[in-house]
């Protein structure tokens, strides 16, 4: 009786998982397997869609009837086409210096708003406020902002900023120059993210029993070396859960700099979901952007995976 | 679970039911006109003005229906094609919607079975006699037109700011070579005015210069030859192409990656830029920003070409109107609707029959050319290449205006022509 008990409790179980089950294997994994069948196609035209076996022929769910390119779509994007190449280079300098930056900026805020002044909450809505808006309404702004002006305009944005405060030699092109190009974008996506990563700090800084500093600070430690070599270790968990957050971001970043630059001169803000946008949307090529999508989820699962297992891992220790 | 709550439940949802059938009913009883859907991707100025035109002359003489501009915001119609492309392939599309002439209509949705032929209608509206024939071999393909084009636009125009040029003792006959503009361009260099204004925010306008000098260098026929393989990517008249216009690039405004067309055109309003290569929607631009002290002049060694483009309309195949759509597009075809649109939007008419007296001194100039020069098909606006194609040259443009590096962009423009399937 009690093993038939068991039994349906795990049919309903089942059951009830099910639904959830269906949706993602279709929506998450059936799309993933399309998208890879596509990337593997001669598919860099229009082409009617088709249907297979069993479904009806006016259903036509699956990549057309194209030949087999095999790896070639990957071959060309990362050897020989130039844009690719450019927008990975693009891609590691924006999430080295975006990751780096977020998290400088958001330690340091961190720290501040742990001093336990008044006005905190204030201050802490202020800093976090950014998160809750879309990177497009921050891409039009930061287009805006660091917008180098004109011949007729004169000088506007930051530029106009720099120029009355007598900083005027430091005026310069920001995103429309190519020599800055993706660094301007950083810029923006720090402004948005760097509240986030001071809300994860700080949360860290107060679970952090204040004993512990105590203790050290009878020990004679100065306030400096309190810092260094108690509060920074027991961040750490913190900051890796940070860097995988941003660094998804970073790797996946479209609707900023769709907002902000598009691809830029000579493709100096371009990005490789941009990339894919464009060169399905635009020209069709519909396996080179399948690829370019493979491509990415490869690298997110390079970022992402170790993560999942390490934090498995330290699940099935506690 | 409670009796009550259980008929709780019963009643929310037999409201919601009702809801739903409540608000059906209310947008059934609110438009009682059956909507026709024509996707574009005009929302401002002298074009939305004129397609309106066009929609309230259909609406009036057809009170059953009403036509609605479905419009997506966006330079060249990037995001518009984007919205349109997801639509038809989903099998969910507009009744008509706007596409250039040529092969970005033919390639794009013609040889792939989404478009109904035309015959129909352009034997009721007699438009098979009133298109000049190299329109009608561009709308066409195996024998069948795919749509219906509304107006004329000519890419290889060289605006210039007359008191500029004056002031500066440049006589504009010499623009007509490339040393004759070269030695204008380092006159006005000298004198602190950027010679060429260029606004590349959105590349294809690199690349509509590039259309214009390379048509410039290879003269009409061989230009026509690099669309279907008989001219070689490779050779060194494209390279000439090239060099030519790394040469005009030097003579660029220096914020040209910042601004737009029009922006770029501003410089040559305000004087601060002395000429611009674009199409001659600058015209419209012009009259819209009331500035009249401007000339134009055909682009160096593009004199008795006229690079062509066309907005046309079409209908797709799963069209849910096809009946008044097939009559709106007669609006399109039609004299009346062509002259009225095409004073608006500031192009001729794509009919040889239009009355071109109302019409502004640079178009009467544009309509003339348009019945003796050679027509090409220009590359930035759809008419010469596939989209594919199209968009290949693009990046392989964009990245040569900041590298300017000729062998590299000539070896990406011959692997483009491969990639295109028409060199081998």
């Amino acid at each position: 009786m009690k093993f038939l008990h068991a039994n349906s409790d795990r049919l309903i179980a089942i059951l009830c998982i099910l639904p959830s089950l269906i949706a993602v294997g279709i929506f998450v994994y059936a799309f993933i397997g399309w998208t890879i069948w596509s990337s593997l196609l001669k598919w860099n035209d229009m082409m009617p869609l088709r249907s297979i076996w069993p479904f009806p022929d006016n259903i036509t769910l699956f990549p057309p009837n194209a030949p087999f390119a095999g790896l070639d779509n990957y071959y060309r994007l990362i050897f020989t086409d130039a844009r690719f190449q450019q927008d990975i280079q693009n891609t590691i300098l924006f999430t080295v210096l975006f990751i780096a930056s977020s998290l400088f900026l958001g330690m340091f805020l961190a720290v501040l708003l742990d001093q336990r002044i008044r006005g905190e909450a204030l201050f802490r809505a202020i800093y976090i406020f950014p998160m809750s808006v879309s990177f497009i309404v921050t891409g039009v702004m930061w287009r805006w902002i660091l917008n180098p002006g004109t011949a007729q305009t004169g000088a506007i944005g930051v530029n106009q900023i720099l120029e009355i405060i007598g900083l005027g030699f430091l005026k310069n092109g920001w995103y429309t120059d190519p020599a800055i190009g993706i660094k301007a974008v950083v810029i923006a996506a720090t402004w948005q993210m760097a509240g986030y990563t001071m809300a994860m700090y700080l949360a860290a800084l107060r679970a952090i029993p204040d004993e512990l500093r105590e203790a050290a600070r009878v020990d004679g430690a100065t306030e400096w070396q309190v810092f260094r070599y108690i509060i920074l270790p027991l961040l750490n968990p913190v900051t890796l859960s940070a860097v995988i957050v941003l660094g998804h971001i970073s790797l996946k970043i479209f609707d900023l700099i769709s907002a902000m630059t598009g691809p830029g001169a000579g493709f100096s803000t371009d990005v490789p979901a941009y990339y894919m946008f464009d060169t399905v949307f635009r020209g069709n090529h519909f396996a080179r952007g399948a690829s370019i999508a493979t491509l990415l989820l490869l690298m997110v699962s390079v970022l992402v995976v170790p993560y999942l297992i390490y934090n498995a891992r330290t699940e099935v220790q506690r | 679970m409670s009796q009550s709550r259980r008929r709780m439940i019963v009643v929310l949802g037999v409201m919601t039911v009702f809801m739903l059938v409540l608000s059906a009913c209310g947008t059934a009883t609110a438009a009682p006109k059956t909507q026709v859907e024509v996707f574009s991707w005009w929302t401002t100025g002298g074009e939305a003005a004129g397609l309106q035109k066009l929609m309230d002359q259909f609406n009036a003489e057809n009170p059953k229906y009403e036509v609605i501009n479905a419009a997506v915001a966006g330079g060249a119609g990037s995001n518009a094609k984007a919205v349109l492309k997801t639509r038809m392939l989903g099998g969910d599309p507009p009744d008509s919607f706007q596409v250039h002439m040529g092969h970005e209509l033919i390639d794009t949705w013609v040889t792939t079975d989404y478009m109904e032929p035309l015959d129909d209608v352009y034997s009721k509206y007699g438009l098979n006699d009133v298109f000049p024939q190299g329109v009608l071999d561009i709308v066409s393909y195996n024998g069948h037109p795919w749509s219906v084009p509304v107006n004329i636009h000519r890419a290889n125009v060289l605006w210039f700011n007359k008191s500029v040029m004056e002031a500066n003792g440049i006589d504009t006959a010499t623009l007509s070579t490339f040393d004759g503009w070269q030695a204008a361009a380092e006159k006005l260099k000298a004198a602190g005015i950027a010679p060429l204004a260029l606004g590349d925010n959105g590349p294809w306008a690199a690349v509509h210069l590039f259309e214009v000098v390379a048509a410039g260098t290879l003269g009409a026929d061989k230009y026509k030859g690099l669309w279907d393989g008989t001219t070689d990517w490779a050779g060194a008249d494209v390279t000439a192409a090239l060099e030519n216009f790394t040469m005009m690039l030097g003579y660029v405004n220096s914020d040209h990656a910042a601004l737009s067309w029009d922006q770029a055109n501003q410089l040559v309003i305000d004087g601060k830029a002395a000429m611009t290569i674009m199409g001659d929607w600058v015209d419209g631009d012009y009259v819209a920003k009331k500035f009249t002290g401007f000339g134009w002049a055909s682009p160096p060694g593009t004199k008795g070409i006229y690079d062509a483009l066309s907005d046309t309309f079409g209908l797709p195949k799963k069209a849910k109107q096809a009946e008044a759509t097939k009559m709106f597009l007669g609006v399109l075809g039609s004299k009346q609707g062509q002259e009225a649109f095409n004073i608006l939007k500031g192009s001729i008419c794509a009919r040889k029959d239009c009355d071109y007296s109302k019409f502004d001194a640079y178009l009467q100039s544009s309509a003339a050319d348009w019945s003796k020069d050679a027509i090409v098909p220009s590359l930035a606006h759809g008419a010469a290449a596939s989209e594919g194609w199209t968009t290949s040259i693009t990046d392989v443009i964009a990245a040569f205006v900041t590298s300017q590096d000729v062998a590299a962009a000539q070896a990406g423009l011959v692997q483009a022509c491969k990639d295109a399937g028409i060199c081998k």
